[in-house]
């Protein structure tokens, strides 16, 4: 394996960027997920990656070989398909050796090497199966057993689960996890779904517009999100309107004034505040932030409840209390307090 | 609508199919008959049946002759036109050529032209070809594979754009991520994927140039009879059951490569 690295990467189709200046480092065996909303880029930075659409500018190396001219078949890099794209007119065993004779490995060496792939993905003795005898995730499977047949520089998986359905999406990730780190495989993968983001990343990289917001593992990226689109992607937030009148103070639209971290600049700003870090009733006692609230609406969730509050016309929020025996259920349009500390918010200038 | 007047109307359908199946086939089951017939004019009642008209066509120098001249026009006219409809096909699906639904309709047009419209048109070219190059094109053996060639290429084009609709592009991605150059991918991965399309243009394109008369009337040259005109030829002269065998064994050898050809690749679903 290899470590594989991106740099100023740009793709533009005549006057629109589908990706721009796009810089990303991954580590030999680091299992990294490219996460964003639909159209962001990241499966343009990933065919990119395969050699599928030639770069705009930039450079993207595998090891220590610049890869960015090379033709697709050149650059070792193992791709498995959102379609799965096995072929048809081939058996399991015949797609799993593709690779191996396009790379020359001698008749002797692929009968083991295929059963090996097979080994690994669990599907020993379906070697003589033609894909259209296989299920969705049998199909999957045989699509990562070709890839790493051919022993790839770097794994690269497009949306691999989306084709399954939920349960089966939920083992396959621990399976391709578990397979990934066994075998030490550089992984980039594409994805929409946060939580398997979440779940599967050793780091993530947060993209929108074709721009990387933030790269980082998934603690750096809930408590320390880098800007307002981070913030509100990667977990919930409630987002206040408002600005910062001093060091330290922020003023809601609504007029309200609370406390925040003292390295916000003054000026208009955006005040972002995880549901799960405000507390309510008697654990509000002493924080300096501290409001009555209306309830709007409590969703009972089981393990949490969430609560939708406003404090005045303009500013509403969002709480998660943990659901524990004996909580009383609050109901709308009771008044509630809330209240937290000044560094459970985060500051963002508004307008840049 | 109530049950009854509802099976009144499956049994009309029905019947309106059987008619028209009847009507197809009506040919085919005279020709069939007849060949067995013993007497020379054919008049019903038969007067007992024989074998003799089968020997006769197997033995007749000019239908042996026509039938190795239309096996080798029809052979090479379908890899010709295999040659040049599949790339076509595949450039005309996948890439945006300008005038290119000009093209795909130019490409089918020699199937809804009239053939004795066609074979004049060509008679008229090759004369042209020659005058100009002094390259005895017309009456040659190439000259007609060429002229086939023109009823192939609708064949191929009509139905391997048809298979290509449902491709899927990722799979050839698929095969050059796994480490194959553009050729190999077409080798081993598109053509293997789009071949039920390509058996059927062939064998229509086949049958199509094998059975073709008005086109080869024009063309064919001193001493150099395809199947059909020989047979049109014996017809002049006699009408005794020969002819009738000679369709006959026709009939089965083309209906056989059909039932072939379609244990391999499912004919109804590509055409």
């Amino acid at each position: 394996m290899a470590r594989l690295s991106i740099s100023h990467l740009k793709k533009t189709y005549g006057d629109f960027t589908a990706v721009d200046d796009v810089d990303i480092t991954v580590a030999d065996g680091e299992f990294l997920v490219l996460l964003g909303p639909s159209g962001c880029g990241k499966t343009t930075t990933l065919r990119m990656i395969a050699g599928f659409i030639p770069p705009s500018a930039g450079s993207i190396t595998i090891g220590e070989r610049d890869v960015t001219v090379l033709p697709p078949w050149k650059r070792h890099c193992g791709l498995v398909f959102q379609s799965y794209a096995l072929f048809p007119h081939m058996t399991v065993a015949q797609n799993v050796a593709f690779g191996l004779e396009m790379h020359k490995v001698p008749q002797a060496e692929r009968g083991p090497r295929v059963a090996e792939a097979l080994r690994l993905v669990r599907l020993t003795g379906f070697d003589d199966r033609y894909p259209r005898q296989l299920s969705g995730g049998q199909q999957q499977r045989v699509a990562l057993a070709r890839a790493l047949a051919m022993e790839p520089q770097v794994l690269l998986l497009d949306e691999p689960l989306s084709n399954l359905d939920a349960k089966l999406r939920l083992e396959v990730r621990v399976e391709i996890r578990e397979l990934q780190r066994k075998l030490g495989l550089t992984t980039i993968m594409v994805t929409h779904d946060q939580e398997e983001a979440l779940t599967m990343a050793d780091r993530l990289v947060v993209m929108e517009k074709g721009q990387v917001r933030q790269i980082g593992t998934q603690r750096e990226l809930y408590e320390k999100p880098a800007d307002r689109f981070v913030a509100g992607f990667i977990g919930r937030s409630a987002f206040l309107d408002g600005e910062v009148t001093a060091p330290g103070r922020f003023r809601t639209a609504g007029g309200l004034d609370m406390a925040c971290a003292a390295a916000a600049k003054p000026g208009p700003a955006t005040l972002a505040l995880r549901p799960e870090r405000i507390a309510v009733g008697g654990e509000a006692d002493g924080l300096p932030n501290r409001f009555t609230a209306k309830v709007e609406h409590a969703s009972y969730l089981g393990a949490l409840l969430d609560i939708q509050v406003s404090l005045d016309e303009h500013d509403r929020m969002l709480l998660q209390i943990p659901n524990r025996p004996g909580l009383p259920e609050p109901q709308p349009d009771e008044s509630i307090t809330i209240g937290w500390a000044e560094d459970a918010g985060l500051v963002y200038p508004r307008g840049a | 609508m109530s049950a009854g007047s509802l099976r009144l109307g499956r049994y009309a359908l029905n019947g309106a199919a059987a008619l028209s199946l009847g009507f197809i086939l009506m040919p085919l089951i005279f020709v069939t008959w007849l060949s067995f017939f013993r007497q020379e004019i054919p008049s019903f009642p038969p007067e007992g049946y024989s074998l003799q008209w089968f020997t006769a066509a197997a033995n007749n120098k000019s239908f042996i002759d026509g039938f190795v001249l239309s096996l080798q026009v029809g052979i090479a006219a379908t890899l010709i036109g295999l040659a040049l409809g599949v790339p076509a096909s595949l450039a005309l699906v996948r890439h945006r050529i300008p005038l290119g639904p000009g093209i795909s309709t130019l490409l089918l047009l020699p199937l809804v032209m009239p053939g004795i419209v066609l074979g004049t048109a060509t008679y008229v070219f090759q004369i042209e070809v020659e005058l100009a190059t002094e390259i005895p094109v017309m009456g040659s053996l190439l000259g007609l594979i060429v002229a086939h060639t023109l009823v192939v290429i609708p064949w191929v084009v009509r139905l391997v754009t048809a298979s290509l609709a449902g491709f899927d592009h990722s799979i050839e991605e698929a095969a050059q991520n796994l480490g194959a150059g553009p050729v190999t991918t077409f080798w081993r991965v598109t053509l293997p994927s789009i071949r039920p399309g390509i058996v059927a243009a062939a064998l229509f394109g086949f049958v199509t140039s094998f059975g073709n008369l008005e086109m080869s009337l024009f063309l064919v040259g001193p001493g150099r009879t395809t199947l059909p005109i020989a047979i049109l030829q014996y017809l002049e002269w006699k009408i005794d059951p020969t002819v009738a065998a000679a369709s006959l064994i026709q009939i089965v050898l083309i209906g056989a490569a059909m039932i072939v050809t379609d244990r391999y690749v499912k004919l109804s679903r590509v055409v």
